[in-house]
């Protein structure tokens, strides 16, 4: 079913409209007439990447603090951690407009950064708590005995032991940061747009092809970009 | 020493999703239970000479403020008809979405994991879910609007004059939701069916079953854990949805997600839109509760059938 769909969805993505003719008019018009949709495209991979950086930073720490350490919070945290996957996007999105406004903070690109980073610290998380608990203990107390300080330890063994869960979780921030909709439409301010902000407001104003032409594109990236993580995960494990 | 250093790593991602999640939340809880302010905001009359009163110990004064703060209100509107009807919708829309969602899910996950092609199959359902959201919706709108691929079609065969309506209706929402939900049900049903064993399917057949038994009887109890995530993954997503029904749907198809942003913008309800958002959490909450239950309990269940057929077995 899905295969049937997206072809003809595919072959729609196109060139024209309604058989005026096989033209590349409107990826002309992309590349070279919107100004404002590359400006959105810039500010959602500099949120994507700033957010999922921090994101990845927080969450990578905190998952080394949860696994392996007991402390006075642990509980809460838990706890506090399952709430932004189970809580529903418009919720959040109007929960962190509410605190915004309250505190008088503009809504800006830094609203968006937060709102960003708050949702994609939970996933990171799991991820590498997931990654982290296949994790042989015996090999860090080994560190330990073997005279290690904290700091030793953490950069010399498990960081090095834990990049792949830290490069996965960073991937999927990316990815929830850049194609985040709802929850971005709450904390956006005026003139700061993202891509999937831009895309929505150009779809409410009507259908113009250049939507399509846009679709194709993004599709087309995605799939390179699917394709050449595989490859670069290949390489990785040849190392 | 060791302890301590728990502390420090966690302190970081404590702070923040305190600061910035649970916080705001507390906000959202608090304000529906507030007065609504003519300009959109809430009533706060407080001071500090509020705060300093209760440290002259004047407490009864000081709590007596706090409850001329809180109403019920927002939560009265609730009871609004037109409220409950969205409510209604919203379910109906979540439901029927899930349903055929389900109705397709499966066989074409038994289809995949069947096929000789998986990986590509896979490939090919995985792609759309890559894709954004919006342009997957932007999709079905060229496809289904006025001037549509469908319509087009139809136009040019004859066999309408006038284009039909196909968008902004509940079924165009729960068409759109059942596509975009697709592969969030496919992929745990898929893995679930991939673990099955699809001798005891042959095995009911040689013993007599019809084909329709077999189905119902061996293969559907045997994938319960995927069918229940699969409508885990489905239903819960469907009932927070706001873009799908902004989009596609038309007046008759508001979902609670809708109503809850409009409350907030326009109207400017910041109390309303709280209490909203609040009922969703708890509708939210509730289903995944039931369904992990459900879950932890077929499991359970299936463990101590395997169990007490082996000891009737063996003893």
């Amino acid at each position: 079913m899905p295969l049937m769909v997206l072809i003809v969805y595919s072959f729609n993505e196109g060139k024209s409209s309604r058989w005026t003719g096989f033209s590349i008019h409107w990826y002309e018009e992309l590349f070279l007439n919107s100004r404002t949709l590359w400006n959105a495209f810039e500010n959602s991979v500099l949120v994507a990447l700033a957010s999922s950086c921090v994101a990845t930073l927080i969450g990578t720490l905190g998952a080394i603090g949860i696994t392996w350490y007991s402390f006075v919070h642990k509980k809460y945290l838990r706890m506090a951690s399952y709430l932004p996957i189970i809580i529903p996007e418009i919720v959040i999105g109007i929960s962190l407009l509410i605190f915004f406004a309250g505190l008088h903070w503009q809504l800006s690109l830094w609203t968006i950064f937060i709102a960003h980073t708050t949702f994609n610290i939970p996933f990171v998380l799991f991820i590498i708590i997931s990654r982290l608990d296949e994790f042989d203990y015996s090999i860090i107390e080994a560190a330990y005995d073997l005279g290690a300080t904290e700091f030793h330890a953490l950069t010399r063994v498990i960081l090095p032991m834990s990049i792949p869960g830290i490069i996965s979780g960073f991937l999927i921030a990316m990815t929830l940061s850049m194609d985040d909709f709802v929850i971005t439409f709450f904390v956006a301010g005026p003139g700061s747009s993202t891509l999937p902000l831009h895309i929505y407001s150009m779809i409410r104003i009507g259908v113009s092809p250049v939507i399509n032409a846009i679709s194709v594109v993004l599709i087309a990236g995605t799939f390179i970009f699917a394709l050449s993580s595989k490859n670069i995960q290949k390489y990785m494990f040849k190392k | 020493m060791r302890k301590r250093v728990g502390y420090i790593y966690t302190l970081p991602i404590t702070l923040w999703i305190t600061f910035f999640f649970v916080i705001p939340i507390l906000i959202v809880f608090v304000f529906s239970f507030m007065k609504k302010k003519l300009n959109g905001g809430i009533v706060w009359n407080f001071s500090f000479a509020d705060l300093s009163s209760l440290a002259s110990g004047h407490i009864t004064a000081f709590f007596s403020k706090v409850a001329s703060h809180l109403t019920f209100d927002a939560y009265q509107s609730l009871l609004h008809p037109a409220f409950l009807k969205v409510v209604g919708v919203t379910l109906y829309i979540a439901l029927a979405a899930t349903f055929f969602t389900l109705l397709l899910a499966i066989p074409a996950s038994y289809y995949i994991a069947r096929s000789p092609r998986k990986n590509l199959l896979l490939l090919l359902v995985i792609v759309p879910f890559w894709t954004n959201l919006l342009i997957r919706i932007f999709a079905w709108i060229t496809i289904l609007g006025n001037n549509g691929f469908v319509n087009n079609i139809l136009t040019s065969l004859g066999v309408i004059t006038d284009p039909i309506q196909f968008l902004y209706s509940k079924s165009a929402v729960i068409l759109v939701t059942v596509y975009t939900s697709l592969p969030y049900a496919i992929l745990p049903l898929y893995s679930t069916i991939e673990k099955f064993d699809f001798t005891l399917l042959e095995a009911s057949r040689d013993l007599g079953a019809s084909n329709a038994q077999t189905m119902w009887k061996v293969f559907l109890p045997n994938i319960r854990v995927g069918v229940i995530t699969a409508i885990l993954f489905t239903f819960i997503p469907a009932i927070g949805s706001y873009a799908i029904p902004q989009l596609i749907g038309g007046t008759d198809s508001y979902m609670i997600g809708n109503v809850i942003a409009r409350e907030l913008t326009l109207n400017r309800n910041w109390p309303l839109a709280s209490s909203m958002s609040l009922i969703l959490t708890v509708i939210t909450t509730i289903g995944i509760y039931l369904f992990v239950t459900l879950n932890s309990a077929r499991i359970v269940r299936q463990e101590s059938d395997v169990t007490a057929a082996g000891r009737s077995t063996n003893g």
